[in-house]
């Protein structure tokens, strides 16, 4: 047999007997089984889950199941063909061993692979304060456990909520405070609502938003403690100018946290920024070498990007879920030259305070923005954002028909300011300074670090920094 | 039953609000919301929303009872 023919037999055997575990019982891992079948994969299909429930949609918790319209339990999603799967949900993956390739199980067992697909997500930032975040009342939201219980305080008519954190949830949910006519503040540390994402002058639109629609909005400030009363609930805030606010309700949105803890000691590029992998969805190891049957997809994965740079991006969005799956599924079961690349031209969207705000790109890779349509005042606008020379990402408020041109300009990497689309122009064109705000903070990255001296020995290794 | 809304290609049309209005809402102008798990009974009127989209964002559940693992 030539060594082509071994080799497509082996494909073959793999396809009809292999074993592929899928540790990530949410959008991508649920859309990676059923495309694995649909590749006509008729081995044995393991899904491991944390969560006791089956795949959920997690952006309606937020939004209508907040707001009391949908049960959080209504959320299921739908399933596109039939997965054949052995599904094990309410059991955490506490383990890779890649040597026996086995994925240990909190309760034990350990499940062995040809091959992994690693879809472990994020999850919610707690309260830093552990006696503080354990009061009755402190909220976070990301699961659908978290959105029940969050929903049903909200429907006791708390006298007032403090959000925490003006990202897209906190901004999400303090629109729903208010359409059930609650009182709320909101505290950013930074300058305005979603200036991480979208930058200063975006954010002050939507700081204005917040405002207009009653929202006791407090930017660059932050809280230094929250306080309970002797019934172990929580009743008051201290912000750190000094003043306080009274609250029976808090909701902690302080961004997500990559759960990437089960990976520790097996050797992947896997941390604080989540795993590493190739636009193939091929995990890295630590050492930055793709491995041959580890796959990563959804938010936790982090891949070059052929349109910014090649630099290695996350992006906790839907359709970087759905259509990475989709990807990495498609790879595991074929070799090259038939492995196919993840190019998404990333999008979000996000509700709130009666205004749909999407956006194409990569909003922070720009420095200069340009209102190109519509009007800020109307709160029914498009904006692109530019970076040497070039568009790189657009955001829309109430004009999401007209991201389809940004997204072409930017897959055609477009000049900047972009041509404007010939439709309902503002005035003033002057590109302005973006302000995101410096990404040069210090964070608790750990140090990687080389050892061994032999060419054959030397390896990296983590030394996480415990502070 | 169960559907899902790709909201990054929904233009906010509305034309499943029309013809499904227990099911999809309009939050403002554009910002489409829906209920992802709609009674059984409504169906017919969800396939005809899906049907009528002119970006095809709403995608409904092709696989009956079986095959869902965990019921929960």
């Amino acid at each position: 047999m030539t060594l082509r023919a071994t080799v497509e037999e082996l494909v073959r055997e793999f396809r009809a007997n292999g074993r592929i575990v899928i540790v990530g019982a949410s959008l991508a891992g649920l859309r990676a089984a059923e495309t694995l079948r649909a590749e006509g994969f008729t081995g044995s299909l393991t899904i491991i889950g944390d969560e006791p429930y089956e795949p959920y949609d997690r952006p309606p918790l937020s939004k209508q199941v907040l707001k009391g319209w949908v049960p959080a339990d209504h959320t299921k999603l739908p399933r596109m063909r039939e997965v054949d799967a052995d599904w094990r949900l309410g059991v955490a993956a506490t383990g890779l061993d890649r040597d026996t390739k086995q994925v240990r199980l909190a309760d034990g067992e350990q499940v062995p692979y040809d091959r992994l697909l690693i879809a472990t997500g994020t999850r919610a930032r707690q309260w830093p304060n552990p006696s503080e975040a354990a009061l009755y009342g402190v909220h976070t939201i990301r699961s659908r456990d978290d959105a029940a219980q969050l929903q049903k305080a909200l429907a006791e008519s708390p006298s007032r909520v403090l959000v925490i954190g003006a990202g897209f949830i906190g901004s999400e949910v303090a629109s729903v405070c208010r359409e059930l006519d609650i009182p709320v503040t909101v505290v950013e540390r930074g300058s305005a609502p979603l200036v991480g994402a979208l930058g200063g002058v975006i954010g002050e639109i939507a700081a204005q938003m917040q405002r207009e629609h009653g929202v006791d909005l407090r930017c660059g400030l932050g809280v230094s403690s929250l306080e309970g009363d002797s019934g172990g609930h929580v009743r008051r805030a201290h912000l750190s100018d000094g003043t306080t606010v009274d609250a029976d309700v808090v909701v902690a949105s302080l961004g997500s946290i990559r759960n990437v803890e089960w990976l520790e000691g097996s050797g992947l590029a896997a941390g604080f920024w989540g795993v590493g992998c190739d636009a193939g969805g091929r995990a890295f190891d630590i050492n930055g070498v793709v491995t041959d049957s580890i796959y990563v997809a959804g938010d936790v994965a982090r891949a070059p990007h052929v349109l910014y740079e090649y630099q290695f991006l996350a992006m906790e969005h839907w359709d970087n879920a759905v259509l990475g799956a989709e990807v990495a599924a498609h790879n595991m079961v074929n070799l090259e030259p038939n492995y196919r690349p993840h190019l998404l031209l990333p999008g979000f969207w996000s509700g709130q305070f009666g205004v749909n705000i999407k956006s194409v790109g990569v909003p922070p890779f720009g420095d200069e923005i340009v209102f190109t349509q519509g009007s800020v005042e109307e709160r029914r606008f498009a904006a692109a954002y530019g970076h040497g020379g070039r568009i790189v990402a657009a955001v829309t408020f109430d004009h999401g028909k007209w991201l389809e041109y940004y997204g072409k300009l930017i897959e055609q990497s477009g000049p900047f300011p972009p041509p404007p689309p010939g439709w309902d122009q503002p005035p003033d064109m002057k590109p302005v300074p973006a302000e995101f705000p410096d990404p040069r903070v210090p964070t608790a990255i750990p140090d990687v670090v080389l050892t061994g001296h032999a060419p054959s020995e030397r390896t990296a290794e983590f030394r996480p920094r415990r502070h | 039953m169960r559907i899902v809304v790709d909201l990054n290609r929904c233009q906010g049309y509305a034309q499943c609000v029309y013809l499904a209005h227990e099911v999809f809402r309009l939050h403002g102008q554009e910002a489409l919301t829906y209920e992802p798990n709609p009674d059984d009974e409504r169906r017919l009127q969800v396939e005809r929303a899906a049907a009528a989209c002119p970006v095809q964002a709403i995608m409904i559940d092709r696989v009956e009872g079986a095959d869902r693992g965990a019921t929960s």
